[in-house]
């Protein structure tokens, strides 16, 4: 039987330390939409969409209700669109017809606006790639994604070359809202095909018909257990991360089993990311600061952060019956109320944020850069990235902003769970003859395990 | 019939009736109390149920209604939550 002092110290949770679930996010196979007909096609998405995710905002409100644990999104990731636009001349439409079914079914994102093109691309890809600023600028809640490496594959550098300048021309189409367009893109590197996180969500092609995968949170939660273990050795805090992502996670996995039950939908995965947001108390900057940095940032945080990521994988795993898509410590800027405070002061830069990637989930995530940062330098900064995770055999994106008309030091306000973030300095020197080299990298030694 | 198990929370200012109000909501919804705890800690009164809400015509979304109709008459907070997460988060 439950004692009054459990459930007292899960009522603390959430109300003080901001437990709750991220986001449910339903999967969705669009590969039977496929048609010739360019109107056909838009219809049977939005069709399926629709049929689909009907009672998906209604359960996960349901659910929140039952367990009195706030689910703060639902959402829904698709296949990616490349693979189902076929000849279409203009995939905006199809952008349309998924922004329309997400505003029908109520969710807050729908994910999978995406191209996967990390060792080649077909035209379909590049038409796809190319319509991204007419179609994220157009659309309200569309995210999408490009894969362009793996560790199997190398980096295709020709498409590392386009993205700097679809983010480019994606930031100069939405500079009335600050480049806003850019936080619904990312660039990945093995990127997973059962991520329920926005902005990188898809439905990938080895997935069945439908999923329910759930992403936890819970920041809060961990760096508040981290008092009890003040000034006590690093073994320690470990030990409390691990005990306290237990808990966090079977949250998620309770929630994740309901809905899949309520829906009958199978369950998919749960994600064991801790996902900050700009609220106080919500923040993987201050676990950091916790375990005894005076800034996130400063030297150690790298190390802080690895066992961080490392103690929720080992606390979360045995929590779930099936872990999948990022699962590690985000670290976006602009979403982290410990992160923003660390970057307005000077703490924390690019490049410590770079190192910080190598060692948890995922990368570079919603960092303001000056808007006359030139295409080749936010190519770089993604071929960096990218190298990292192929390396390492791990997942690594870039979600950078760039802000028209803004300037180093000035503060950008996003809004809402975006938040707001400093405009960061990068490097002033030109890496535009290396980028325009295109080609590809060669996969790595390391891929050759076989 | 599956058994299904509901935790009440009741965490406020101590004043007269609390526990009788809140059971009587209980009551009229057909649920079985299987355990009730509660303290006063520096004047604030908590007070942790454990209840059988299994029963036929018991209403969990109006049970929750009717809670939080009296958490706001008495000035306290009162939680209605299905026991399932509490056993997850603490339990293999």
């Amino acid at each position: 039987m439950v004692t009054p002092s459990e459930v007292l110290s899960v009522l603390q949770m959430i109300d003080k330390q901001k437990l709750d679930v991220r986001t449910i996010t339903m999967g969705i196979n669009l590969l039977s939409c496929v048609s010739d007909d360019d109107e056909r096609l838009c219809q049977k998405v939005y069709d399926k969409i629709c049929f689909s995710a009907r009672d998906l905002v209604r359960t996960g409100e349901q659910i929140e209700k039952d367990f009195g644990v706030p689910i703060v999104n639902k959402r829904i990731s698709v296949t990616p669109a490349a693979l189902i636009s076929g000849g279409m001349k203009d995939p905006v439409r199809l952008a349309l017809a998924l922004d329309k079914a997400a505003g029908t079914t109520g969710v807050n994102f729908i994910g999978g606006y995406t191209a996967l093109v990390h060792k080649s691309q077909t035209e379909n890809d590049s038409r796809l790639i190319d319509s991204m600023p007419e179609a994220f600028s157009s659309t309200e809640r569309l995210c999408g994604s490009v894969n362009i490496g793996s560790t199997r594959a190398g980096i295709n550098m020709s498409a590392v070359k386009r993205m700097g300048h679809v983010i480019k021309e994606l930031s100069e189409k939405t500079a009335a809202t600050r480049g806003f367009g850019c936080a619904k893109l990312v660039v990945f590197c093995n990127a997973v095909e059962d991520n329920p996180f926005m902005a990188g969500a898809f439905h990938g092609a080895g997935e069945g018909d439908l999923a329910i995968n759930v992403g936890v949170s819970g920041p809060g939660v961990v760096a508040s257990a981290l008092e009890q273990v003040r000034g006590m050795p690093i073994d320690r805090v470990a030990e409390m991360i691990k005990r306290t992502a237990f808990s966090i996670t079977r949250v998620g996995q309770l929630v994740a089993l309901e809905a899949s039950r309520r829906l009958n939908i199978p369950f998919g995965i749960v994600d064991l990311s801790l996902a900050p947001t700009p609220a106080v108390g919500d923040s993987v900057a201050r676990i950091l600061e916790a375990m005894g940095l005076e800034a996130c940032g400063c030297h150690g945080t790298t190390a802080a952060l690895a066992l961080l990521n490392d103690a929720v994988k080992k606390g979360g795993v045995m929590a779930s019956s099936q872990v999948g898509g990022l699962s590690g410590a985000f670290i976006p800027v602009s979403e982290d109320a410990g992160m923003i405070s660390a970057a307005k002061i000077g703490a924390l830069s690019v490049e410590k944020l770079e190192a910080m990637t190598a060692v948890c989930s995922v990368g570079l995530d919603m960092i303001a850069v000056p808007g006359d940062t030139p295409a080749e330098t936010i190519s770089a900064i993604i071929a960096d990235e990218a190298a990292i995770g192929m390396i390492n055999n791990k997942t690594t994106a870039v979600r950078l902003v760039p802000v028209p008309g803004a300037n180093v030091g000035d503060m950008v306000e996003f809004g809402g769970l975006f938040g707001s973030a400093p405009v960061m300095p990068l490097s002033r020197f030109s890496p535009k003859e290396f980028i325009d080299r295109e080609g590809r990298i060669p996969a790595p030694l390391n891929s050759l395990k076989n | 019939m599956e058994e299904k198990k509901a935790v009440v929370s009741v965490l406020g200012k101590d004043r007269k009736g609390i526990t009788a109000l809140v059971t009587n909501v209980l009551y009229k919804n057909d649920a079985n109390i299987l355990d009730i705890s509660q303290t006063i800690i520096s004047g604030y009164f908590t007070m942790v149920l454990i209840a059988d809400i299994s029963g036929e015509n018991c209403d969990f979304d109006r049970m929750g209604e009717e809670l939080n109709a009296l958490a706001k008459t008495l000035s306290v907070q009162i939680r209605l939550q299905r026991s399932e997460i509490f056993d997850s988060m603490y339990r293999i």
